[in-house]
């Protein structure tokens, strides 16, 4: 682990969805964490999280307020990201069963299916082994889930529930189709929050 | 962090509250609980849930941003217009909105009218809002909503009402105000009472707080959580009488995770605009320039009553209890 002088800045993005678990969780792992509305907001940050949340309302407000093509630059420069639920959606290649024109950052080399678990009756808790976080499984918590239906060659899955891809890593980019900050167990946070502080030695280059 | 997640796991369904259909969720997964149920208010947080009627409206709701929308047959503001029993939505209307959007879709079931609510269930609603704005089937029982797959909002006035409901099973509360309506001042009394009720348990000994569960007619479990919270143990949306954008941002600013608008949107001149503009408030509550902005040429609120000129029987927050 990697335990850096000074905490490193993890933005999560606060249009909607569940910022305050996000920020307790980013804390509770040792990084300084801040919330982002607007871009100039995006050039203080050394990682940004996407919350879960309705992705269409998150895109959506992404547009509205003048986020979408400056978070694209961010992520395209390198600026590490960890999406949970509709962050995963959002920082998808190509999302499926969506509505036409959902704004994605296409960080990720993959195809998301939305709500592929099901509806909210089908919603689930599940122990689950993710590779890279050690300690025994993860209770991870699925609401309204997307899974991971295609993955590109530079993608390394983490995590699976039966045969469906929900956690998956390239490069400083992280997404879990469930919910870590629902729980209390910050190891998934610790493990972007590390990713993030061994970053932080490029830092300049997606400002 | 997992604050409120503690609550007891529903007992195992045996009758009409079990659900038929097939579940894609993987064996050994567990469906149902308190976390997945109160999760899912949690990713509503912020976000602005929509009365729609048919699937036109719904997709309206959807583009504008909403993060969910509640199917029913009449606003609020027609079943105060029109009187009669108020009732669950017909299931094909509810189907043919769930089939319109990709966003959660909520409807309402009578206060105490289980069957209403396994009705919903099976249809495979995302939420159920066991709603004061139906006429109650029950004067004395609200739903045993532990039993249930599906999770339920219920309305408030205050925090024992709150906290009855959440005794219940309810995993997430809005305070009610007084729908169909268009007038938030109800919303504005309910929200500061649940807050300063809640300031109030914070301050408290713990040795005073049995007589605090005493007097708000709670359980003294859930009381005794609040005060070590601060908080309600989920999600506190806010609803009845919420018309502008001003009035969605006020309720942010009061303490609201979120905001329910009824007829405020498909009952004012250009509800499109009216619902982004209701959207973009509610994101940006603090930001006084964001509000100048999508406040300017909405064209007609909804024409809206005064709730102080309503006669007693008239008024909605008063049913449930």
């Amino acid at each position: 682990m990697v335990t850096p002088a000074v905490p490193v800045r993890v933005g999560v993005l606060a249009l909607q969805g569940d910022v305050r678990e996000h920020v307790r969780a980013l804390a509770a792992a040792g990084a300084h964490p801040l919330e982002v509305r607007h871009a100039a907001e995006l050039s203080a940050v050394d990682g940004l999280v996407l919350p879960g949340g309705e992705s269409t309302a998150i895109g959506r407000l992404l547009r509205v307020f003048d986020l979408l093509e400056p978070l694209r630059l961010a992520v395209a420069a390198g600026l590490p990201v960890f999406g949970s639920c509709a962050g995963m959606i959002l920082l998808a290649r190509e999302v499926l069963d969506a509505p036409p024109g959902q704004p994605l950052l296409a960080g990720l080399d993959v195809v998301v299916r939305r709500n592929a678990f099901g509806r909210q009756v089908d919603s689930f808790e599940a122990d689950i082994d993710l590779i890279g976080v050690a300690g025994g499984p993860v209770r991870a918590v699925f609401i309204r889930a997307p899974w991971v239906e295609k993955v590109g060659d530079e993608v390394e899955v983490l995590g699976q529930v039966g045969d469906r891809i929900v956690a998956v890593r390239q490069g400083s980019l992280l997404a879990t189709a469930f919910h870590p900050e629902l729980t209390g167990d910050i190891r998934i946070h610790q493990l972007f929050v590390d990713v993030v502080a061994r970053n932080r030695g490029r830092r300049g280059q997606y400002r | 962090m997992s604050d409120g997640l503690t609550a007891p796991e529903p007992a195992q369904p045996d009758d009409g509250h079990a659900r038929a259909a097939e579940s894609p969720a993987p064996a050994g997964t567990q469906v149902g609980t308190a976390r997945v149920k109160r999760g899912m208010a949690e990713m509503l947080k912020g976000g602005v849930i929509m009365d729609v009627v048919t699937a036109d409206q719904a997709r309206i709701a959807e583009d504008a941003g909403a993060v969910a929308v509640m199917a029913l047959e009449r606003v609020p503001a027609d079943i105060r217009a029109q009187g009669g029993v108020a009732r669950m939505s017909d299931p094909e209307m509810i189907e043919q909105i769930i089939g319109a959007v990709s966003i959660p879709v909520m409807a309402k079931a009578r206060i105490g009218h289980f069957v209403e609510a396994q009705v919903l269930q099976e249809l495979g609603v995302d939420y159920i809002d066991e709603s004061e704005v139906l006429t109650p089937a029950d004067p004395h029982h609200h739903i045993d909503k532990w039993r249930f797959t599906v999770p339920f909002v219920c309305g408030a006035t205050n925090l024992g009402e709150a906290l009855r409901r959440i005794g219940e099973g309810a995993a997430m509360i809005r305070s009610k105000g007084e729908a169909g309506t268009g007038e938030v001042s109800n919303a504005v009394v309910h929200m500061r009472t649940i807050r300063a009720e809640i300031a109030r348990l914070s301050v408290l000994d713990p040795a005073e707080l049995f007589a605090a569960a005493k007097e708000l007619r709670a359980p003294y479990e859930l009381v005794a959580e609040v005060a070590r919270l601060g908080k309600l143990p989920l999600v506190l949306f806010t609803a009845g009488g919420i018309a502008t954008p001003a009035d969605a941002a006020l309720m942010m600013q009061l303490g609201a995770d979120g905001v329910f608008v009824g007829s405020g949107i498909f009952k004012s001149g250009d509800p499109a605009r009216r619902a982004r503009a209701i959207v973009e408030a509610t994101t940006m509550y603090n930001h006084a320039d964001v509000l100048v902005k999508v406040s300017r040429g909405l064209g007609e609120a909804m024409v809206g009553i005064s709730a102080g000129e309503l006669e007693p029987a008239a008024r909605f927050a008063d049913r449930g209890w």
